[in-house]
């Protein structure tokens, strides 16, 4: 029930927004996330956005991820 | 996305390789799931076993809430809108599904906004929200109560159940049952909370814990810092989501949750009452709040005859140890909630448990 999808704001309209949601759309409520704008993509959960998904942090996992593999195996190709 | 993937076979073989001794526990139903469905445990040393938690809001929703939830549906007037997965849990007597084909007023909802929208439409009904589930849904059901106030939506009702997941980790730490030696967190319940408020694991108890996303990378990611925080005796809260979590979580939507909600003991299935672990309405949004509208009455929170529930979701047993798993107790005839939840632990045993040990 904690299942939420990152989905792509296409139009905002007060604290509603229009959302793709992976090809459809959907209306949602940005009264928790309120700084959330078009072009932006946001974790859905029952009708509300409830975070911005951020681009620095896709990327921090990546390098956590490297760090962390390459910790593992100090001599991997 | 080959990068990715090439790491994830990486990061699955380091986790493959850790050979300690431990059980961790993931809260989450949700994870419980992604990770049957990443095939994560077959990937798991010998030695690690996995524990899944109190953290499937239908189950831990106490025996009690949901005869008054049946109670509310049966009242004259009255739409009991709900989540998918509440209609099918036992009751006593009977599921709210039953109750429903018996008359009892019951709406299948996706989202508090649309119980919201029922109300308008149904200005002559009392649409009552059932508010289940955890620091993820809890802002979005206050912001629906601010909305119905805001645009005189007198006729919108919640009788809350929602759940507090911090202090259900601390009871179930306080009662020592179970060794834990480290938390997988949970990501959605986190994106709103932020890492801080699990600090207590690490000081108090000296237990790790990393916040996990959904993705099989993801969880591999969590599971190769939590074993190594086990490993190296290191008491951290890690965030290993960092695209959904941040550190301060989502301060607008604590705001819009405690501007409604205040904090009350609440009763859970299988760790029954826990100090500040449940959310009430505020005085001030009285009108709004079912259980003050309503004499609703006390119901004893009794289990199904020979259920384990309680047991598996405080991580005591693995459901195929329950004498019902499979037998008597299946997803399409469910004994207790567990069972009946797409994200309960013997429901998630039952499709992926037998392939995946």
């Amino acid at each position: 029930m904690c299942l939420a999808v990152p989905v792509r704001i296409v139009r905002r309209v007060g604290d509603l927004a229009e959302v793709d949601a992976g090809g459809v759309r959907k209306e949602v409520s940005l009264l928790l996330v309120p700084e959330a704008a078009v072009g932006d993509y946001v974790l859905l959960h029952a009708g509300y956005a409830i975070q911005l998904v951020d681009e620095a942090g896709a990327r921090e996992t990546l390098e956590l991820m490297r760090q962390l593999v390459e910790a593992e195996e100090p001599d991997a190709d | 996305m080959d990068d990715t993937q090439a790491l994830g076979r990486r990061l699955a073989a380091a986790v493959s390789r850790h050979d300690r001794r431990m059980q961790l526990m993931e809260v989450c139903g949700t994870h419980t799931v992604a990770i049957f469905r990443a095939g994560i445990r077959t990937l798991l040393p010998p030695g690690v076993r996995l524990l899944s938690g109190p953290g499937c809001p239908v189950c831990v929703t106490a025996a009690g809430e949901v005869e008054r939830a049946m109670h509310l549906a049966r009242a004259p007037g009255v739409l009991l809108a709900v989540f998918g997965d509440m209609l099918r849990v036992p009751g006593r007597r009977e599921s709210l599904a039953e109750a429903r084909a018996e008359g009892a007023g019951v709406r299948v909802v996706y989202s508090p906004r649309d119980a919201l929208e029922l109300a308008r439409r149904h200005p002559k009904l009392r649409v009552v929200f059932w508010g289940v589930g955890f620091e993820t849904t809890a802002p979005g059901v206050a912001a629906a109560v601010l909305e119905a106030r805001a645009t005189g939506v007198d006729n919108f009702l919640v009788y809350c159940a929602h759940k507090l997941v911090p202090p259900a980790l601390e009871a179930l730490l306080a009662t020592g049952e179970v060794r834990v030696d480290g938390f997988i967190l949970p990501g959605h319940v986190s994106t709103v909370l932020g890492t801080t408020p699990y600090a207590f694991l690490a000081e108090r108890h000296g237990v790790p814990a990393v916040v996990a996303g959904f993705e099989p990378t993801d969880l591999l990611l969590a599971l190769e810092l939590l074993l190594r925080l086990v490993e190296r005796g290191e008491a951290k809260v890690e965030n290993a989501y960092p695209r959904a979590v941040r550190r301060e979580g989502n301060p607008a939507a604590r705001a819009v949750m405690d501007r409604v909600f205040r904090p009350v003991d609440a009763r859970w299935r299988g760790l029954g009452e826990i100090p500040g672990s449940g959310l009430a309405l505020r005085e001030e949004f009285a009108a709004h709040d079912a259980a003050r509208q309503f004499a609703l009455p006390e119901f004893p929170d009794a289990e199904p005859r020979g259920c384990r529930c309680g047991e598996v979701l405080r991580g005591a047993v693995l459901p195929p140890e329950c004498p019902l798993f499979d037998r008597r107790c299946t997803p399409v005839s469910p004994v207790g909630p567990c069972m009946v939840s797409s994200e309960g632990s013997c429901a998630a045993y039952h499709r992926y448990g037998r392939r995946a040990g």
